[in-house]
């Protein structure tokens, strides 16, 4: 067992890190959200000339021949400095889903114009009612003069207003399926809004909306949609261990900071334990995404399983740090000209995003499977 | 980065279930089925299978009689033997002791302690506390003054565990008066069965037996058995502390006890189903497991970090902290799975110790249900003891987070 960083992925953790300070600090970051920057895609094409939009695919697909390890380091360092763009929903879900279909010339093309930069993804699959159930597709397929007509509601599609491609979920006569549709020809039907840590989403209301292009079927769908969300899934709680840990040691440096009663805060007994409840909530879910990158070899329940604990302990431990990073920061942390108030705020989304606590606990709750049969983890 | 176990650390596990499975007797197996605190006997005759395998201290170093295993072969071995519910072994002779004998004793003093201990000859208790001195050990009263070649010891020492089956204690005792208090403190090895030594029992809430007073009158003690240093006792305590860093995260227990939680709620009747199925009762389960599965990735961090590291020392802390409050989360769940009986009093139908001896039980005859509701009481104290969970935010706070 090994949790060192190989040479590569130290580099590309030190890279990513020294991208965000420069790039992306603070400051930068406001005044990209006022003046409505991110969708610019200055930052994207840096993205891509850096390589990191490939940096989880195989080489056979044209990526660079890394793994989720390597998607979860770029997510850690954007969770430190909340890098805006729609990293996860494009590079890292929609990409994996592709990924994770037989080859085509259709999946083939798309990666490539992904890793270059040239096109964003998105992936529309949660709908209102399935409140962060995978398994919940309303929307339905219906096939017509050789192309399909799809109908329904996807909601909160993270990254959908500066999405070039979205691949759409809903079912046939035959079972699940993937659809593609071209973000420009549907641009009435997407209804785009902020999420409150100011990153880019949208519904896509679909009435009678024509895809030519089915990516998969029955037999492919609901693998691809695993996969992909298992990834995204670890990088978003990767995010999550990097926004926690930046929010945990600016409250710290405040607590030194900031004087009252004749003392500075860090000598108050109260806020020390507290401040040591956040830091094990901190290590915890930080070991607990090593388990779901572990997962990756696992085989399903377990795998479902094992990424599902990791969201709902991480879901968790998120809202607390986030929380208690503004509680002990006092009324200076409810402004949003501070910093810390943006890191609630991210965590508040990453809680809630793709299930929050209660969805995942209820996976975990209703199938079998146990991690210790064998003794020490092992898959 | 390779977070699966290696085709060699998966046959040395295997290699060791395997030996567990042939050698541990069916009726101590079964006694750690039920859980309630370990026989003398059955933990005796334990160390001697292992010690004839050599595997009774395997953390200890190969010149000592210990291997040279890595950390996480060691934890794998010790996951082991919990899966089996083997006995816990002598941890204060083995986890606390001998690291300090290894570092500060004498040739000496290893030669006559280390073997006895390895082959279970002879059991220790650690007497650190006082009545007025629990988390701050550093204003100990027990006083041990010199005259000659022997100390005189006086003192009163509370929380011993398994002092009335232990042969030897090894105490904190001021020495030196007119010193700081940590500097006035030495450690000394104390034969219990020596004159003006008495041990009185405490019986504790789930009415077992492993805690004790100990009364020490005019107890001589030879100053060979001084350990390192007089006066430099509170140093060697506190390493010795530290030293184990992982073991306080009990995640071998805990792994088991949510193993046996959910047997226990899927065969407990609810309704016209099982407990297990109340969608309340297992949300709690899953909770309980996602933050065992974060402790236990928390522990291979841990064990996989420097062992040189200082700052793992921290982490310990974190370990201890949270591996406490979940172990007794697990033990109150199964209390709860089982229903009623989980607050009938059962006492252990084999055991020796029981504070009030009587023909009463519920009508439990499964062997891991019928620990359980005392169990549940016992773990009540894990919160406290090694260190109180206040005091592990503290150190957090102040070592990690340097408040």
């Amino acid at each position: 067992m090994d949790f060192s960083l190989s040479a590569e992925q130290q580099l590309l953790q030190d890279t990513v890190t020294q991208y965000c300070k420069k790039q992306y600090d603070f400051e930068s970051r406001m005044a990209r959200v006022a003046s409505d920057k991110v969708a610019d895609r200055t930052q994207w094409k840096a993205f891509a000339d850096l390589g990191w939009l490939g940096a989880g695919l195989p080489e056979e697909l044209g990526g660079y021949g890394g793994s989720v390890i390597d998607n979860s380091i770029i997510c850690e360092q954007f969770g430190h400095a909340l890098v805006l763009e729609p990293f996860i929903s494009s590079a890292v879900l929609s990409c994996q889903i592709l990924a994770s279909l037989p080859v085509s010339q259709q999946t083939m093309l798309l990666l490539e114009k992904s890793i270059a930069g040239d096109t964003i993804l998105a992936t529309a699959h949660s709908e209102p009612a399935a409140r962060g159930n995978l398994q919940h597709t309303e929307t339905r397929a219906t096939p017509h003069k050789g192309e399909w007509r799809l109908n329904g509601k996807k909601s909160l599609v993270v990254g959908l207003s500066i999405a070039d491609h979205v691949i759409v979920s809903a079912n046939t006569d035959e079972g699940a399926a993937l659809f593609l549709v071209d973000a420009e020809a549907i641009q009435s039907q997407i209804k785009p809004y902020r999420t409150i840590d100011n990153a880019l989403a949208g519904d896509l209301c679909l009435e009678n909306t024509p895809s030519s292009v089915k990516l998969s079927g029955p037999e492919h769908t609901m693998r691809a949609l695993a996969n992909g969300f298992a990834d995204a899934l670890i990088c978003l709680c990767s995010e999550a261990v990097g926004a926690m840990d930046t929010a945990l040691f600016l409250t710290r440096d405040y607590l030194k900071l900031r004087q009252q009663f004749g003392s500075s805060l860090n000598n108050f007994q109260s806020l020390q334990h507290r401040m040591a409840e956040m830091l094990v909530e901190l290590e915890l879910s930080r070991s607990i995404v090593y388990h779901g990158i572990a997962s990756s070899g696992m085989s399903d329940p377990l795998r479902s399983r094992a990424i599902s604990a990791m969201k709902a302990l991480v879901s968790s431990a998120a809202l607390f740090v986030g929380a208690n990073a503004v509680q002990l920061h006092g009324a200076i942390g409810m402004t949003e000209e501070y910093s810390i108030g943006h890191y609630y705020k991210r965590l508040r989304v990453i809680s809630h995003l793709y299930g929050n606590e209660d969805t995942h606990l209820k996976i975990l709750s209703t199938t079998q499977g146990s991690f210790w049969d064998e003794g020490v983890h092992q898959h | 980065m390779d977070l699966r176990l290696s085709p060699d650390d998966i046959i040395f596990r295997d290699e060791i279930r395997a030996f567990v499975e042939t050698s541990l007797p069916a009726d101590i197996r079964r006694r750690g089925q039920h859980d309630y605190h370990s026989h003398k006997d059955d933990v005796t005759r334990w160390m001697r299978i292992l010690y004839s395998n050599g595997w009774s201290a395997v953390h200890w170093p190969v010149e000592f009689g210990g291997t040279n295993w890595s950390p996480l072969r060691k934890y794998i071995f010790q996951d082991e033997l919990r899966r089996a519910r083997a006995p816990v072994l002598d941890r204060c002779a083995l986890d606390l002791l001998g690291p300090v004998l290894f570092k500060y004793g004498s040739r000496a003093q290893q030669e006559r302690f280390l073997p006895r201990i390895l082959r279970g000859e002879e059991w220790w208790c650690q007497g650190f506390s006082e009545p007025n001195s629990g988390s701050d050990l550093a204003s100990i009263k027990t006083r041990a003054e010199l005259s000659g070649d022997t100390f005189r010891v006086n003192g009163h020492k509370i929380w011993t565990t398994e002092a009335h089956y232990a042969d030897w204690m090894f105490a904190l005792v001021k020495t030196e008066s007119d010193k700081k208090p940590q500097a006035s403190i030495s450690f000394l090895l104390l034969d219990m069965k020596s004159p003006g030594v008495t041990v009185r029992p405490i019986w504790s809430i789930e009415e077992g037996l492993t805690l004790n007073e100990v009364f020490l009158e005019d107890v001589s003690v030879p100053a060979e058995n001084l350990v390192g240093t007089a006066g430099e006792g509170w140093r060697y305590a506190k390493d010795l502390l530290t030293h184990e860093r992982t073991s306080s995260a009990v995640i071998s227990h805990t792994k088991r006890d949510i193993e046996q939680i959910r047997r226990i709620a899927s065969r407990q009747p609810q309704e016209s189903a099982c407990v297990i199925d109340d969608p309340l009762f297992a949300r709690k389960l899953s909770r309980l497991e996602c933050e065992t599965i974060a402790l236990e990735w928390a522990v291979l961090r841990s064990l996989s970090a420097d062992q040189d590291d200082s700052s793992s020392d921290a982490v310990a802390s974190v370990l201890k902290l949270k591996g406490a409050e979940l172990s007794e989360r697990a033990a109150l769940l199964a209390a709860e799975a089982l229903g009623d009986y989980g607050i009938a009093v059962m006492n252990d139908p084999e055991g020796h110790s029981t504070r009030y001896p009587s023909s009463l039980a519920p009508p439990i005859t499964d062997d891991e249900e019928i620990g359980v509701s005392a169990r549940a009481l016992f773990r009540r104290a894990t919160t406290i003891y090694g260190g109180t969970s206040e005091i592990q935010k503290t150190l957090i706070a102040r070592s990690i987070l340097e408040l």
